[in-house]
């Protein structure tokens, strides 16, 4: 277990060098850095100083580790078009983002689950039949579009909430949440719905199919027929089994989720990190998008990590603890 | 335990099969009755009809189910529940995927006598404890934390008969219990299951294709053909005297230590689908000694010494004649 997760790290440690690689990268390839500092009419002389003190003379591998060790340290450099540290960015962005998405993996969760069981159960009952018809609209239809009949029907029709923005915030030191005000939850209803609905009908589709899956086993059949209850069942016995894809993919979604909720935020005019990275693309603002990409596959890195872990809880046979007399799973 | 005329149909779009056709047959306490045919034969139908877990859309069409004189194959599910486990336990027949990987087998132990009998946590888990060295689980104890994984095949089909004796039911249903396992575990999980049920008095109905299991523990056996019971007597008579010409043809592909046969008897053919089951006799196509009768009309079951059986060879006062050879 303890060797799992020292091996786990090492490996985390491996994929964010890799993508800081990248990330340096991107400074080379996108032209010049120094042109897109100076104007035009600065002379070759001033242009060679500012190279040498920034260090663009030293080698690449030199210039790499600094890249590293400067990320490692969360100084992502300066914006190029706010002239700001992108760190003090990241972060006043950072919580608006984290906020809406991990409140639509919840929605999604709490809704998705409970309705992927219910038509697992009752495969051809009626309401289950609707769920299934609603998750067809839920999965084809793309967010922008949802996110805009939601404006158009609820924000300019109905007037029942902003269209647009994330309400009154409360700072709580770097962190600034919506959470604790009335504008702020009513602004926060419309973009998590966007985005969770997607989710929500992925994760019911998942354990609705592996609900049906796990019913017809032979252990569902023997519980059964040791006259256990059915929500013993159905819940202690069958849902339990179906856990492990379904963290699979809540994990890979909540990665995603946070990393391209670029449409939903453009849609609301969500002030997030993925508004920040559309702007920063349209500007060529490297320093911003380079930041962005490690913070993202830092983000997939930790949850999967926790997925992994998560693994461990749920499923014994992955328990490495050498009781076993020759059985396999 | 009493199957009156019981019926299995499944209705599909092209009309309705029937899987099971009419067969009665009872269970003595303590008694291990074993049912053997080919697959297909209605054997494992029956078995789930009688605790209540035909899969749809398999239904019950006709006849009854009688547990201790009550009738059980019309009660409401929760009712049927209750006696699931708790006067009828259930055996399947891979030990394998029969136990929840993701739980401890104290766990499902607790569970499982926890929903049958009032007694608290500790009770419980000392009662799990008692029943895992009764299906001789060695030192229980220890094990009794852990995972199915970590179990043999063996061990877990033990773990499956403590299971399904949690709550000391009246009767079992023991699926295959062997099929799934080593040749040499076989005899052992058979002789723990005949001596636990001696023991404690239960019945079991013993589901098998395999002869050997059946001569080994059964006191009667019945023989499934198409869903119908060709025959059904005592153990002894049916394996020496075998009477309906199918039970003579299952008894002689049997190779036999110490018999020296040239060739082992075959029958030919295979067993008709169930769209496809003939007039008369169903064993008709098949039946060396098949007559003009067997194609028409269907033989009933009736007695002849101490067994029954369902042959046309037998009717009327000249049966034993046609049949001495």
């Amino acid at each position: 277990m303890f060797a799992f997760i020292i091996r786990r790290l090492l490996q985390s440690v491996l994929v964010m060098l890799t993508v800081a690689l990248i990330a340096f990268a991107l400074f080379r390839f996108v032209g010049d850095p120094i042109n897109n500092l100076v104007g035009q009419d600065t002379t070759l002389q001033d242009r060679q100083q500012l190279r040498e003190t920034l260090g663009l003379n030293d080698s690449v591998v030199v210039q790499y580790w600094r890249y590293v060790v400067n990320t490692a340290k969360g100084d992502f450099g300066y914006s190029y078009m706010h002239r700001r540290p992108v760190k003090t960015m990241l972060l006043e962005r950072m919580p608006a983002t984290l906020e809406l998405s991990i409140i639509s993996i919840i929605l999604a969760l709490f809704i998705g689950v409970p309705m992927g069981v219910y038509t697992g159960l009752r495969r051809d009952g009626f309401l289950a039949k609707i769920f299934m018809s609603i998750s067809l609209i839920g999965i084809s239809l793309p967010t922008f579009l949802i996110g805009i009949m939601l404006i158009l029907v609820f924000g300019v029709m109905l007037r029942w909430l902003p269209t647009f923005g994330r309400g009154e915030v409360v700072a709580f030191g770097i962190w600034t949440t919506g959470l604790l005000t009335a504008s702020g939850l009513k602004a926060l209803i419309m973009p998590a719905i966007t985005l969770a609905l997607f989710q929500m009908t992925l994760i019911m589709r998942l354990v609705r199919s592996e609900m049906l899956e796990v019913l017809r086993t032979d252990y569902i059949k023997f519980a059964r027929a040791r006259g256990l209850s059915n929500r013993a069942v159905n819940f202690g016995h069958a849902l339990k089994n179906t856990l492990v894809p379904v963290i699979t993919i809540t994990g890979l979604q909540l990665g995603s989720v946070i990393a391209f909720a670029i449409i939903t935020e453009s849609v609301f005019q969500w002030p997030g990190m993925g508004r920040m990275f559309i702007e920063a693309v349209a500007d060529v603002d490297i320093p911003v998008m380079a930041a962005y990409l490690c913070l993202i596959a830092l983000f997939f890195v930790v949850i999967n990590l926790i997925v992994d872990l998560l693994y461990y809880a749920v499923d014994p046979r992955l328990r490495i603890d050498g009781g076993g007399s020759g059985g396999h799973g | 335990m009493s199957v009156r005329n019981l019926r299995i149909e499944f209705p599909t779009r092209r009309g309705t099969l029937v899987a099971v056709d009419d067969i009665s047959f009872d269970i003595s306490p303590g008694e291990i009755l074993g049912v053997v045919g080919e697959s297909g034969a209605g054997k494992s139908l029956t078995g789930a009809a009688i605790i209540g877990l035909l899969e749809p859309p398999g239904r019950i069409a006709q006849g009854e189910i009688l547990l201790e004189g009550r009738r059980i194959d019309n009660l409401p599910y929760e009712q049927l529940r209750r006696i699931r486990g708790r006067q009828i336990g259930a055996i399947f027949q891979d030990p394998l995927t029969s136990l929840n990987p993701l739980y401890s087998i104290s766990r499902q132990l607790v569970e499982t006598i926890q929903t049958h009998l009032p007694l608290n946590d500790r009770e419980a888990r000392t009662r799990a404890l008692a029943l895992l060295d009764e299906v001789g689980i060695p030192s229980a104890g220890e094990r009794i934390d852990h995972y199915p994984h970590q179990f043999s095949g063996g061990m877990r089909q033990r773990v499956v008969i403590a299971l399904a004796l949690c709550a000391e039911p009246r009767l079992i249903i023991a699926d295959e219990p062997t099929t799934a396992l080593d040749v040499s575990i076989q005899a052992q999980i058979i002789s723990l299951l005949k001596g636990l049920c001696h023991e404690h008095g239960t019945a079991v109905m013993l589901v098998t294709h395999d002869m050997g299991v059946i001569a080994e523990a059964a006191d009667r056996v019945a023989v499934m053909y198409s869903g119908r019971i060709a025959e059904i007597g005592p153990v002894q008579e049916v394996i020496r005297t075998a009477k309906h010409p199918y039970t003579h043809g299952l008894m002689g592909s049997i190779p036999l230590i110490g018999h020296h046969v040239k060739k082992l008897t075959q029958i030919d053919g295979a067993m008709p689908r169930l769209q496809e089951i003939p007039a008369g006799c169903p064993f008709n196509p098949r039946c060396e000694k098949v007559m003009d009768c067997c194609r028409v009309e269907r033989p009933n079951l009736q007695t002849v010494q101490k067994s029954r059986v369902a042959c046309h060879l037998f009717d009327g006062a000249d049966g034993e004649a046609r049949a001495g050879e």
